[in-house]
């Protein structure tokens, strides 16, 4: 690690336009001692009173400290935002996720193995420097969402399933408060991988909401190389409620696939008021799959996105 | 900096540099050599260590992040002659073989069965607002942040179930 100066927020004030900010530091300290971050100075903000989980306009306010276990262990996201808890639960340790906090979650960083190799080119990690992906090792890369630029995945199992539930992101920052819906949060790689989300430099993210629950099942399915504490090849996020046998609506969002969580408003259209059938499914895969483009090691991923897809629809429409 | 730690209930100062990870700050500048470097960077949980009751890699925390916090190392655990039933059943299990991440896998299971009686569920818990039976499929996925090269993972689930079987029958009798 390069040497730093270390402070401690107790305010939110503090911990604006501040050092960088460090909270269960599971991914910030391993990426420094890799000598990917350097930062100056590191403002240390796990003293700040965000931990608490609230009911908040029918659905819940997620305190940005929260951690990974305690959210996923909350009655109220248990029974109500399974797809939530089983998300979190299925991502990391049982040590990591006592550390890891829901802002954390949301800002780590892919696990493109280029990006943490300091001697490789990154466009993400230095720009303008190029991307050993491309023409190198893929399996954790992207299918949908990339450019010729980055094709890193975002690595969390959390937000897959909090994009699915539609929820916000709240932010602080010198001007204010500010939520942004998670849709709008992940920005594409297009030139500047470099730049992940809409946080701005100094910016703190204060909590995450959730809308109420959505009607119907909800279940997450990850897809990895090992049955435990390994990052998915393919995850889904899946929320859909039935009526007189045909899909009411459907809610779907998938992990390990792209640079941000991700979702498409057509696959879910394709599926509302349809019987669950083999058909109705495998057209809404060709909806979600029309862009996907493999680069050699990640080309399994293209079906096997398919196939979860389609075990999760069933798993989901059919009863009992 | 200055940075003052609660370690198995006694209180250290220790001057060290910001960058030293409570890990560095155990084995090196307070001789707590119990708690392992393997990997340094949360991949393989031989240096867990229980921080105000929850099991967290060492590797990944700053020292200076931890005053007011009450660390509890494989040391504050039991010792010989007075082992905790996990580390007996560790031992009549022979729930190792080389021991690097035994320490680590005390420590994690110490906590772990404390997550069980809880409620906290796992991601193969088929029923999320039930109570979580201590299957062998329940104990893999729980245990999965400790790694052991040895694969010792047979032994290691028996000696974790039949510490938390003896625990149960422990606590039936006192009631």
């Amino acid at each position: 690690m390069t040497p730093f100066d270390y402070d401690r927020a107790t305010e939110v004030t503090q911990a604006i336009d501040a050092g960088r900010i460090i909270a269960g530091g599971t991914n910030l300290l391993d990426l420094m001692k890799l000598g990917v971050e350097t930062p100056d100075r590191l403002t240390d903000i796990n003293r700040l009173d965000l931990k608490t989980i609230e009911e908040h306009q029918g659905g819940l306010r997620i305190g940005a400290l929260v951690s990974n276990s305690d959210l996923a262990a909350d009655a109220r996201v248990r029974r109500d935002w399974p797809v939530l808890s089983r998300a979190l639960l299925s991502g990391a340790s049982g040590q990591l996720r006592n550390m890891a906090t829901t802002g954390g979650n949301l800002l780590q960083r892919t696990r493109c193995y280029y990006f943490q190799d300091v001697s490789s080119p990154c466009n993400k990690r230095d720009p303008g420097s190029g991307c050993a992906a491309m023409g190198g090792a893929t399996r954790l890369h992207a299918i949908l969402g990339g450019s010729e630029h980055c094709i890193a995945t975002h690595p969390s199992d959390m937000a897959v399933a909090m994009q699915a539930l539609d929820a916000s992101v709240e932010i602080e920052g010198r001007d204010g408060a500010r939520t942004v819906p998670l849709s709008r949060f992940y920005l594409l790689p297009g030139d500047r991988p470099d730049i992940e989300t809409e946080l701005e430099p100094g910016e703190l993210i204060t909590a995450v909401t959730l809308p109420p629950p959505p009607p119907g099942r909800q279940t997450y399915r990850k897809v990895r190389d090992r049955a435990s504490y390994a990052f998915a090849l393919v995850s889904v996020a899946g929320i859909v409620a039935m009526e007189d046998g045909r899909i009411a609506q459907a809610a779907l969002a998938f992990g390990g696939v792209a640079p941000r969580p991700w979702r498409d408003p057509e696959v879910e259209t394709a599926l509302a008021g349809r019987e669950p059938t083999a058909e109705t499914f495998d057209a809404a895969a060709d909806i979600l799959l029309r862009d996907a483009e493999g680069h050699g090691g990640n080309d399994f991923k293209i079906p096997l996105l398919r196939r979860t897809l389609r075990a999760v629809l069933t798993d989901l429409t059919t009863e009992g | 900096m200055r940075t003052t730690l609660t370690i198995n209930g006694a209180t250290h100062d220790v001057d060290a540099d910001p960058r030293t990870t409570l890990l560095d700050a155990l084995r090196n500048h307070l001789g707590l050599t119990g708690t392992k470097k393997g990997c340094d960077h949360g991949q393989c949980g031989a240096c867990t260590v229980i921080a105000d009751g929850r099991r967290i890699n060492s590797c990944l925390t700053l020292a200076c992040m931890m005053d007011g916090v009450e660390i509890t190392t494989i040391e504050g655990l039991g010792e010989p002659g007075d082992l905790l039933p996990l580390q007996d059943a560790f031992v009549r299990h022979d729930g190792y073989q080389c021991g690097y991440c035994t320490p680590g896998q005390i420590c994690s299971a110490t906590a772990m069965l404390d997550e069980v009686a809880q409620g906290w569920p796992s991601v193969v818990t088929d029923d999320l607002t039930g109570d979580a039976s201590l299957t062998d499929a329940e104990i893999a996925e729980r245990m999965s942040g400790n790694l052991c090269r040895c694969a010792a993972y047979p032994n290691i689930v028996d000696a974790i179930k039949d510490a938390a079987d003896r625990t149960a029958d422990q606590r039936e009798a006192a009631e």
